[in-house]
This record gives structure tokens, sequence and C-alpha cells, in this order.
């Protein structure tokens, strides 16, 4: 079985959390877990083997700095992407780019 | 020394969905082009066709100044702010997306097609308050001269968004020309005609092509036929 490119999306914002997950689940290839809070997003990252972490909207300064360190303290090579506009046509852009930039 | 990009019409990407034909001067959806991502804080460029009495169903967006301007025919808007208004030819539309919105937009005209642009710029700052604005423009300002549209400054000429960016509409007699001055420093211009052919410093447009220039303070834009083109300058860096 293939194995799928495992991307964890953190956004304040529910429904907006909702659709992006809707989105990137419809490629085959691709796996989503969404997090609303930042507890639910270091859970989330202790328990699976993430290729990309798409930081969405709403996320505080202090918490997005937070998320960020503790993400690159635990696996360097992680790549961060800021998701723009909302489960939109930016989503795959954005996710074909974090990924090219983790195999540098 | 001025750096330029040329981005030709039938070099931008497509899409056909039946009831929406689209254009995307950058990468958007399905079209992926690492090559064609962006230009400076300018996104997304989408040059849409809408069938009658079709449209975008309701849906959101966050984090994304998004400006919308019908070229022909007209659209409706309905938000999650509760705004309903039709964008008419003639008019403009800017939304700040923040911390997130729902919309939807839709042709109700159920004999004629809609064509618009929809542009995406990104924001100066994350998590603004969402805000929807719309002006109707006057056409006569924009014959023979540049016609400011959209500023950073909510008190300037056009609507406002949350980024250093200005652009303009202009339509010119064949044989009329302009000279543009780049009003943010570090910024650069992306022209794109809407129809005719333009001569930028040196380089020749015609309808639909798309140019970008930046590291310069100034440029010359003269129509060699009638022509319409917008100008959106923004930053390069943001």
């Amino acid at each position: 079985m293939m194995n799928k490119t495992q991307i964890l999306v953190i956004c304040r914002h529910a429904e907006i959390l909702q659709t992006i997950i809707r989105l990137v689940n419809n490629n085959p290839e691709w796996e989503c877990t969404g997090a609303n809070t930042d507890q639910q997003a270091i859970d989330a990252f202790n328990g699976n083997a993430f290729d990309l972490v798409l930081l969405g909207s709403g996320i505080e300064p202090s918490s997005e700095e937070n998320l960020v360190a503790f993400f690159r303290n635990s696996r360097p090579r992680i790549s961060i992407v800021q998701h723009y506009g909302g489960g939109s046509g930016l989503l795959s852009a954005e996710i074909y780019q974090g990924l090219s930039q983790k195999t540098l | 020394m001025a750096q330029t990009i040329l981005h030709r019409a039938e070099t931008r990407g497509h899409a056909s969905h039946g009831w929406l034909n689209s254009y995307h001067t950058f990468s958007f959806a399905n079209y992926y082009n690492p090559e064609r991502m962006n230009f400076g804080a300018l996104r997304v460029l989408n040059d849409d066709t809408v069938d009658a009495g079709m449209g975008f169903g309701t849906h959101p967006h966050d984090n994304m100044e998004i400006i919308s301007i019908p070229l022909e025919g007209d659209l409706e808007h309905k938000d999650s702010m509760n705004n309903v208004a039709v964008i008419k030819n003639g008019d403009i539309q800017a939304m700040s997306a923040g911390t997130g919105i729902y919309h939807s937009e839709y042709n109700k005209d159920r004999q004629h097609r809609v064509k618009f642009l929809q542009i995406w710029v990104y924001p100066d700052k994350r998590n603004v308050e969402p805000r929807y604005d719309q002006i109707t423009l006057k056409a006569d300002d924009r014959h023979n001269k540049l016609q400011q549209i959209l500023s950073p400054n909510p008190n300037d000429q056009g609507v406002w968004i949350h980024q250093n960016a200005w652009f303009h509409l202009g339509r010119f007699d064949k044989g009329v020309s302009a000279s543009y001055e780049v009003k943010g420093k570090g910024n650069g211009v992306y022209v794109f005609v809407l129809s005719g052919d333009v001569k930028i410093n040196d380089q020749q447009l015609h309808t639909r092509d798309g140019f970008g220039i930046w590291d310069t303070d100034t440029f010359t834009i003269a129509a060699e036929s009638d022509a319409e083109f917008l100008l959106m300058e923004v930053p390069m860096k943001f």
C-alpha cells in the first residue's frame, strides 16, 4: 500500500479547518490531520510522522513562534508552510512547494 | 537596471470546468508551475468567464486581499458579513479575508456570460478583521490617462487593501503614452493587457499578455493600438 504524505494543518477557524482537511484529503496521495489548538497540534505531531505542517488562519504570533520552535526542535527538517486563502486554489501549490523544499 | 519578466497570454494555465473557463497567470488550483508562483505580493491573476446562471457556491477564504474587476456582465456577491451586492462592469470590489470569511459569486443573468478578473494579493499582516468594499469607477477617468483604482490608503482614490499596493487602469487611444512612477520603494509593477497592443519601454505586449518590471523607479507605457490595460504595483518582498 502506498504511504500517503502526512500533513498537519493548524487553523483556529473551525469551519475553514474542516474545508482544508477535506480539500487536502481529496488528493489520494495526501492525508490530513487538523488541529484547532496548540495542544491538539503538539499531541498530533508527537503521534505522527508528518511530512509537512500548514499554518492556517488565526494563530496568534506567540503561539506560532512556540509551535514552530517545537516542531523544529522535534524534527529539524520538517517543512512548515504558511497557508493563505483558507482552503483555496493556493492549497495544492503550497503543499507541493513545501514538499519540494523538504527534499532539498 | 530594471528587471523584467514576460508572460505571454498563451502560456497561462487553463482550466475549463464547463460553466467556468479560467486562465491562470500564476499557479492556482490544478495548475501548478513552480516558475509561476507569484509576482512579489501578487499571488493570483485569474481571467475568468462564468456561464449564464452559474457561479461559485459559498466557500471560505482567509488571509488574502481579494480584488474582483468585472470586464463584461454582472456578478452577484453574498458573504458572511451580510453583504449582498452586484458587481457590475465598471466596478471594483476589494475584500480582506483576514481571520476568515465565506462568500459566493454568481452570474444571475440567464442569458449572458460574465467575464471578470480575480486578483489576490498577499496581505501585509495576517488575521485582520474581514472587510468588504466596492465602488463604481468612472470610465472617462481612464481615457488616455491612468486611473488609480486601488491603494493602501482608505482616504485615497479607489478601494484600499492591507498591502502597500497601487492599481491603475488605462484606456488609451493609439499613439498615446504615459510615464508611470513607482510609488513604493522596493515595489514592482505587473502589467496585464486587457485588449490591444502596448509597449512597455521596448517590450511589445498584446491582449492578455502579462509583464512584470521591477528595480526601476519609472517606465513608459505606450498604446500601439487602442488599448486597455491594468497596472498592479506591489511589494516585491513582503
